[in-house]
């Protein structure tokens, strides 16, 4: 199972961030083989939409579950119609959350936890 | 004549700027662009003659030609499609309706539907033609309307924009292809902060600019220093004046009420003009 956690740095030792669509980083770990990589999100700079791009491009990438701070509305459609699971509410070490998610301690969110521009920093 | 009357900071006093000018001079067309809080009209308070809906196209797949190749996704500069397991999901309030995914679909299985985004209306009062356009109410697109309203410049008459404040879209969709800018701003940090941001985005548009400092003998004296470091002419100030606020307060124009200040806003025409000639 591959997933894609929004971090902010390229490591595993890197913060969740709390913004799924603007945070610079996702780590991609696979939950088989242990592998991992973090990829720049292009998203993050977005004018307009970020949520809806930032969606778009994880589901590209063939991508189980995501795991981040909190999910906006938009993103969260995309990621339901794509079939991916979402796991928010994270917080701390990337490494930790891994962990945490193996053991199953996290549950899949129902619906979004912050309007629309949360990760523009204008608040809830 | 084209002149569009904006600012970086909001509340500085672009609708009083852009009123008082109007109805100073002969033969204008004011035009409130600023479309999500238009207010011209409260000071104004023209005669409506007509009304006009402004919609866009927004896209409507039909899912039995559709098969998922995501072309549409890739063209939309705006975000505003997502294509996943085949599927395509539009978001129309991210669309600026520009048409790039139906124009692109290589099996022509976008239609169009329009989508009422907003209303214009125009009317006159006395010599001054007004026209301006309103933003639905849950719309966050403004600038389809904004270009709708600018359709209305007349090159015949003297046309005065008010701009909305900022210095993102909405701002640029309403000063570019103007003739002249004028800022209008306050002695305060903000105002200099604000200023400065919108002489950036009028230097880029290489458009011919002034300021105008309103409340001038409040605050500082660095919006003044500011605009000879730039080498930004200040075509006019006006004070803080307690009669000025009161006329404001009360729906009034200032140069209805204080004829003395007509002249000075024609003196400001003037100034502008010399500035546009000397430019040519």
């Amino acid at each position: 199972m591959k997933i894609a956690i929004s971090s902010g740095g390229d490591t595993l030792r890197s913060e969740v961030d709390q913004r799924f669509a603007r945070c610079p980083y996702y780590i991609i770990y696979d939950t088989d083989s242990g592998d991992f990589e973090a990829v720049n999100n292009e998203s993050s700079t977005a004018g307009g939409g970020a949520g809806i791009q930032a969606a778009q491009k994880i589901s590209d990438k063939g991508i189980d579950a995501v795991i981040s701070g909190n999910i906006g509305p938009n993103a969260f459609r995309v990621l339901s119609a794509a079939s991916i699971k979402i796991y928010s509410g994270a917080s701390g070490i990337i490494k930790d959350v891994i962990d945490k998610f193996k053991k199953g301690e996290y549950k899949e969110t129902g619906s979004p936890d912050v309007n629309s521009h949360f990760g523009m920093g204008r608040g809830n | 004549m084209i002149i569009s009357v904006a600012s970086g900071k909001g509340g500085t006093g672009k609708t009083t700027v852009a009123v008082n000018l109007a109805l100073s001079l002969a033969n204008t067309r004011l035009i409130d662009c600023d479309v999500e809080e238009p207010n011209c009209h409260i000071f104004v308070k023209p005669d409506i003659e007509s009304r006009r809906k402004v919609s866009i196209p927004i896209p409507q797949v039909n899912d039995d030609k559709c098969d998922g190749c995501g072309r549409c996704q890739e063209v939309c500069a705006y975000n505003a499609i997502a294509v996943v397991n085949k599927k395509v999901i539009v978001f129309p309030e991210l669309c600026h309706g520009c048409g790039s995914c139906s124009y692109f679909c290589p099996l022509k299985a976008i239609d169009e539907k329009n989508k009422e985004i907003g209303i214009i209306e125009a009317g006159r009062k006395g010599g001054t033609d007004f026209v301006h356009g309103r933003l639905n109410i849950g719309m966050m697109m403004s600038p389809p309307v904004i270009r709708e309203v600018k359709k209305y410049i007349d090159k015949k008459k003297t046309v005065i924009i008010d701009a909305p404040p900022g210095t993102s879209c909405p701002v640029i969709t309403a000063i570019k292809d103007t003739d002249f800018i004028i800022l209008v701003t306050e002695p305060t940090p903000f105002g200099l902060n604000d200023l400065s941001l919108a002489i950036g985005v009028v230097k880029k548009l290489g458009i011919p600019s002034g300021v105008i400092i309103n409340r001038s003998d409040l605050g500082n004296k660095k919006v003044e220093n500011y605009c000879a470091e730039e080498n930004i002419p200040v075509l006019m100030k006006i004070p803080f004046d307690r009669r000025i606020a009161e006329i404001y307060s009360g729906g009034d124009v200032i140069v209805e009420v204080l004829p003395e200040y007509k002249n000075k806003f024609r003196d400001l025409y003037k100034k502008i003009e010399a500035i546009i000639n000397n430019k040519k």
